[in-house]
């Protein structure tokens, strides 16, 4: 038997029995993964040949290795190509794979269906603090990078924060104590905000265009200020999978199998709150990602925490880059906002495989 | 073929546990020996889940709990994993999981937390599955499994951890009488062939005084009997604990209670 046997649509089927379930679906997210964001470079209000993109691209990563691929893109399209569509969708799996995840994780630690990256005040707290800003600071940004995305990861956490402390207040870890103490704080900071909003209507078209979510504006100064926390904190949570799996049989069983349900909560909320925090902080709030992919991913590879945060984050990053690709054509040269067409597309698609999932039964 | 360790001896001593102010165990002690089956019996609320809970270390407590002569308290989580196993009386079964996926999750304590089960865990949960008559609903997920199956599948969980002490708490309340039989009849066996030592709570007296070898009658947090099945189910002991009625009849394989309406 070929272990080493080549990626591709041909190895799935020499795969032994007991892989054979578990890799096609990673592989084939990959793939949807890369596809996605190849068709998201490619498309645009100025159309680039695919062939010269990918040589491009190639160009670009071996470049640093003193390897040189002619018969790239040059001028404008190489312009358009490197400064706008890369760091774009880069952005977009980025804020896709941590939402997911995220998502996944919170659904996880709560043994909750209806959990989403927001759930805690991470949404209520970014948008309080992205509308202070707008409204009230004088500067735009602190060196490079924008006061708008710093105020929203500051606001992000700081929701969180009061979130969990009011429930370890209240409850302990105990788990919904915590959901109510989330939903406490996001209805108090979001009442902040929007009083701050109507004291400053000069500013709300610009609020508003934060609240709904945007890539347009993304930079490679944005893709690299979120990477490192997106690292460290899809890392971490990929590293708890497993946990998470013995979570789900309840807290007393989890203790009785060696694990610390109240450390490992703890441990997983603030990771992803931190990959929340990160993406809100550079894309708005981008809504249905981290509630729906997660339930996607679980139908195709069932309900493992060890299989559903990898391929959530594989899954997610190609969900984002095509809605984002949709906001872009749709109404070109105009943009949609994101969270409209993640909704758009995503509410029919979930309800055709609750559907397709009812009548299989 | 055995893959279980052989039992351990437990003993509770001076065991005290409450929820808040309210104090729910007073001074509990209990032995159990090794290959064992000690049934905690008693009237609703009378702390028997609590009893078992705080043994486990899952609820806060003052006193002593030994495995073979060894405190729990100063062990670490896992390592009391390795030698202590639980069924939870309402067990949460994950959505989406496959029999085979969740008892594997018996061998947490034995494995690094973050690695994949390793070639040992496989054949132990292979074994496991084997001997409970699980192996034909190994990919079957475990929403889709009759109550008895499910029943099965957390008992084959608690057994991959290869524990010396089994804890069931109510591992019939979901059951009817013939699949109740046939999880108990399945502890029975298990700590016959093994000598698995096992400690379960049991609202079902009749139940109790034909499975057990030794009852322990909790009342009001206190241990008011403890003994053989005969010697704890009398005709007294229910009408001043639990209030009721009934008769005890001795049969062969231990006692039974028969519940007897009132004359009026």
């Amino acid at each position: 038997m070929t272990t080493t046997a080549p990626r591709g649509a041909g190895a799935a089927t020499a795969a032994p029995a007991t892989g054979g379930r578990t890799w096609p679906a990673p592989a084939g997210a990959a793939l949807a993964l890369v596809l996605a964001m190849l068709a998201g470079v490619w498309v645009g209000a100025l159309p680039l040949p695919p062939g010269a993109v990918v040589v491009t691209l190639l160009d670009r990563l071996l470049a640093p290795l003193g390897v040189a691929v002619p018969g790239g893109l040059e001028g404008t399209q190489a312009a358009v190509l490197t400064e706008l569509r890369l760091p774009r969708v880069l952005m977009a799996t980025l804020v896709g794979a941590g939402l997911a995840v995220s998502g996944a994780a919170y659904q996880g630690v709560f043994r909750n269906p209806l959990a989403d990256p927001y759930l805690l005040g991470a949404a209520a707290g970014a948008g309080l603090g992205a509308t202070l800003v707008i409204a009230y600071s004088p500067v735009q940004a602190i060196g490079p990078i924008g006061i708008v995305p710093l105020a929203a990861f500051a606001g992000a956490l700081v929701g969180v924060g009061c979130a969990l402390a009011l429930g370890t207040v209240a409850g302990g870890s105990h788990s919904p104590t915590l959901l109510l103490a989330g939903i406490a704080v996001a209805a108090f900071l979001a009442a902040g905000q929007t009083l701050v909003q109507q004291q400053n209507t000069d500013d709300l078209r610009q609020i508003y265009g934060w609240l709904l979510g945007q890539l347009g504006s993304a930079q490679w100064s944005d893709v690299l200020l979120v990477l490192p926390y997106l690292v460290v904190a899809c890392t971490v949570l990929l590293f708890c999978g497993r946990a998470l799996d013995v979570l789900a049989v309840g807290d007393d069983e989890a203790s009785s199998l060696g694990v610390h349900p109240g450390r490992l909560r703890l441990v997983v909320i603030l990771a992803a709150s931190l990959a929340t925090a990160a993406a809100v902080a550079v894309s708005g709030l981008i809504g249905f990602v981290g509630l729906v992919v997660p339930h996607i991913v679980r139908r195709i590879v069932g309900g493992s925490h060890a299989r559903v945060l990898p391929m959530s984050l594989l899954v997610g990053g190609a969900f984002l880059v095509l809605a984002d690709l949709v906001a872009r054509v749709v109404l070109s040269p105009a943009e949609l906002p994101i969270g409209v067409v993640t909704a758009f597309i995503g509410a029919p698609f979930f309800a055709g495989l609750l559907w397709a999932g009812a009548r299989r039964r | 073929m055995s893959v279980l360790p052989g039992g351990a001896r437990v003993e509770v001593v001076g065991l005290t546990a409450g929820y808040g102010r309210t104090r729910v165990l007073d001074s509990v002690r209990l032995t159990v020996e090794p290959g064992g089956w000690l049934a905690v019996i008693g009237p609703n609320g009378s702390g028997k889940s609590t009893l078992l809970r705080s043994v486990l270390g899952f609820h806060p407590h003052e006193g002593q709990v030994r495995v073979d002569g060894v405190p729990t308290s100063g062990m670490p989580r896992r390592e009391r994993a390795r030698s202590m196993a639980y069924a939870a009386q309402a067990p949460v079964l994950p959505e989406g999981v496959t029999t085979r996926d969740y008892v594997a999750l018996g061998r947490t304590p034995h494995r690094p937390l973050l690695a994949a089960p390793r070639g040992v865990d496989r054949q132990v949960v292979a074994d496991v599955m084997d001997r409970l008559e699980l192996a034909a609903l190994a990919e079957r997920r475990l929403s889709t499994l009759s109550g008895g199956e499910q029943q099965r599948a957390v008992l084959a969980r608690a057994l991959a951890q290869q524990p010396r002490v089994l804890f069931l708490d109510e591992p019939t309340a979901a059951l009817d009488l013939g699949h109740a039989q046939q999880v108990l009849d399945l502890v029975d066996l298990l700590r016959r062939q093994d000598g698995l030592t096992v400690v379960s709570t049991l609202h079902d007296l009749t139940l109790a005084g034909q499975y057990a070898d030794r009852l322990a009658l909790l009342s009001d947090g206190r241990v008011v009997a403890e003994g053989a099945p005969a010697e704890v189910l009398t005709t007294q002991a229910l009408s001043t604990h639990y209030g009721a009625r009934a008769e005890v009849v001795h049969g062969p394989s231990g006692p039974a209670v028969l519940p007897i309406r009132s004359a009026g």
